[in-house]
């Protein structure tokens, strides 16, 4: 098994411009079901094989997608996830950076009255290696296998799952929830989902600096999470009061330090680490030599 | 609030961790909020002391203050707001703040100058109350909070007495609800004339905050007047930059003399730069991954020189850029290059950071660290250039390197 995209993932892509169908490809080469895209203005028309739509209910009626990910550039982003909620889908990927906040002040509490999971937005999106790839992450350095990653970061994440990966460790799926202060699935969410996952054996947590998503993480790993999670937290040397290129990075009044995510992390009995090149290492220390 | 686990929620809410965005002046926020018919002090901002003169002579009244117009708050507490008794000294004390750097605990050591001064009428106040619309990032939500204890850091009201802080929720599709300003309003026990000025006053605010696309709107103090009626005394705003395309009235309020020279470039380039004190230049491919590499540089035993992040892709124009920062920091003594691309193609990048580094009259050492497809062709490249680079193998062996190149 694993977490929120498979081999049912029926995939949309919002924005079919460079970015979007140079991604669109690449899941297709991955083995993801690439089922049509959405580009008002070309409804209609085709791209890679597959229909294009004007409108996201339309492409929900005729290819039965039930997840999409949105390309679309930021002054309209907010906008196009609004308009996969309406239509049904049950998760909807966002990749934008540069979404206005009160935009998705609107988006959060529109969604919060449907049943959909939002990643994002300024996310790398998703991928269960060897099933299906939702996501602008390169491919390549991962692996099918049993431990579970979750990050705030996007090439933060590559570097992790690239530790893992040439030390044999494979991974359930890889989940980068996105860099900005008010998104959508939070650790905690993704949390419940991996734990609930039997194929997930262990879990890598990657923070950042600013909020409070690591503390509430760790209060919940602490009560729920019974498989071993290493964790590493980005920033411990930024200065506080400046945002660190993610909207959400940023220490302020003393709160949302590395130091105080760090210690509540080891506090719940996650195994954090340092040093950024000791990701991998850590895990399989945890895991102990393969049976 | 399901998430909800860890610190109370009163704290969390009073961290302005979205403050960091555009500023304006006190002055432009005030005019801003003319512009909405909420009650502001008479005056104008003069950046001579005739002309600070002029304006409190055209005033009128037997009292003035003049504040000094930088974007650090603390300025009462740091000589930057006083009071003077007729036009003659307000030109005195205008000239005195004016062109001076005001140190005030927000600004750093080194201060900011103060290039204009606001001339107010002198007000009356009975009381000084709090109020703040900010976006609480737990809940996805703006929260209003209102405190009959203004005039102080809100951050230590709500250390030593939060339960004189009161809070609103705002349902973004509903706006601020007038029951919400009235259960508000009515929990800081003013007067009659207060409790029927302050709602229409509330939702005006909220509108601002709204069609503005502000992150932080604050007024400390508000102040009720002898007759009751509020005012807005001082007014601390701040912008949403992603939102900065459709407000170009906002825009057009940006001063960049408060702003780090190499930061105006950066934003430019539209590279996210910030300088910091260290030796070490960073280019680094995504912010998370810049944070890290700051983090490995000072583990390895030196500090970064600055944050840099230069997009996923880090195209060549990108990097070139990147050095050109770099290189305008005389404290920069090595440079680290940090890429994890995956679709990134080494070859190509290296010849990207090659002509840079020729374009840019690189002198200091350059470790690169870089992980993609055609790795290799890319290190050979680099290799043969003759110029002084170093290839390194992850990120440990980046930060050893870089840091035996500034120990030579």
């Amino acid at each position: 098994m694993s977490i929120l995209v498979d081999q049912n993932t029926r995939l949309l892509v919002q924005g079919m411009g460079r970015e979007g169908r140079f991604h669109a490809e690449q899941a297709i080469e991955y083995g993801t079901r690439f089922v049509g895209g959405v580009h008002p203005g070309r409804g209609g028309g085709a791209a890679l094989g597959r229909p294009l739509f004007n409108s996201v209910a339309k492409a929900v009626a005729d290819t039965g997608a039930n997840t999409t990910i949105i390309f679309v550039p930021g002054p309209f982003a907010a906008d196009a996830i609004l308009e996969a909620i309406e239509a049904g889908i049950g998760l909807v990927v966002c990749i934008t950076d540069g979404i206005p906040i009160h935009d998705m002040l609107v988006v959060r509490r529109y969604m919060a009255r449907k049943d959909v999971i939002l990643l994002g937005p300024n996310c790398p999106g998703l991928i269960s290696p060897g099933k299906a790839k939702v996501g602008i992450m390169p491919a390549h350095i991962h692996t099918p296998g049993r431990v579970g990653v979750l990050s705030r970061s996007g090439t933060l994440t590559y570097e992790a799952v690239s530790q893992l990966t040439v030390r044999g460790i494979g991974q359930s799926t890889c989940v980068g929830i996105g860099g900005d202060p008010v998104g959508g699935l939070t650790f905690v969410q993704c949390l419940e989902k991996f734990q609930q996952d039997p194929e997930t054996e262990a879990l890598v947590l990657i923070g950042e600096i600013g909020g409070a998503a690591e503390e509430d993480a760790a209060a919940y790993i602490a009560q729920y999470v019974t498989k071993p999670v290493v964790g590493f937290i980005a920033g411990q040397t930024a200065p506080p009061g400046r945002r660190m290129g993610h909207a959400g990075a940023i220490i302020a009044a003393g709160q949302g330090t590395a130091a105080s995510k760090m210690a509540a992390m080891e506090r719940s009995g996650i195994k954090v680490v340092h040093s950024p090149a000791r990701i991998g290492e850590a895990v399989a220390d945890m895991l102990g030599p393969p049976a | 609030m399901g998430s909800d686990y860890g610190l109370p929620l009163l704290v969390r809410t009073t961290v302005r961790e979205l403050g960091i965005r555009m500023k304006i002046h006190e002055y432009q926020g005030k005019e801003i909020l003319r512009a909405y018919n909420v009650p502001v002090p008479r005056g104008h901002a003069a950046s001579s002391p005739q002309e600070a003169r002029q304006v409190a002579e055209t005033l009128g009244g037997n009292r003035w203050v003049v504040k000094a117009q930088i974007h650090a708050g603390g300025r009462g507490k740091s000589g930057g707001i006083r009071v003077a008794a007729n036009p003659v000294e307000v030109e005195q004390i205008a000239a005195a703040l004016l062109g001076q750097r005001l140190v005030t605990p927000q600004t750093g050591p080194e201060g900011q100058a103060v290039q204009r001064v606001l001339i107010e009428e002198g007000c009356d106040l009975v009381q000084e109350l709090y109020c703040g619309l900010v976006i609480d990032r737990q809940l996805g939500q703006p929260v209003c909070m209102m405190s009959p204890v203004g005039g102080m850091d809100i951050e230590m009201v709500a250390t030593t007495t939060p339960d004189q802080i009161f809070r609103e929720a705002i349902d973004t599709l509903l706006g601020l609800a007038p029951f919400q300003v009235r259960r508000l309003v009515e929990q800081l026990k003013v007067g009659i004339a207060a409790q029927q000025a302050l709602p229409p006053l509330l939702r005006k605010l909220y509108d601002v905050f709204h069609d503005k696309d502000c992150t932080l709107l604050e007024i400390n103090p508000l102040i009720l007047t002898s007759m009751g009626t509020p005012l807005v005394l001082d007014i601390k705003m701040e912008f949403d930059d992603n939102a900065l395309f459709r407000q170009p009235d906002v825009l057009a309020m940006r001063d960049l003399a408060e702003e780090n020279p190499l930061e105006i470039e950066a934003s430019r380039y539209k590279l996210n730069y910030i300088k910091l004190s260290g030796n070490i230049g960073c280019i680094v491919n995504g912010a998370g991954l810049a944070m890290a590499t700051m983090d490995i540089i000072q583990l390895a035993g030196a500090a970064p020189a600055n944050f840099l992040d230069v997009g996923g892709g880090a195209s060549a124009e990108a990097v070139e850029n990147a050095f050109r920062l770099l290189m305008a920091d005389p404290n920069v003594q090595a440079v680290l290059i940090n890429v994890f691309g995956g679709i990134l193609r080494c070859d190509i990048f290296a010849q990207g950071v090659l002509q840079a580094v020729m374009k840019a009259q690189v002198k200091v050492p350059v470790v690169v660290r870089m992980e993609g497809t055609n790795m290799e062709e890319g290190r050979q490249i680099l290799a043969d250039s003759g110029l002084n680079f170093r290839i390194a193998d992850g990120m440990e062996d980046a930060a050893h390197k870089v840091v035996q190149a500034i120990q030579g």
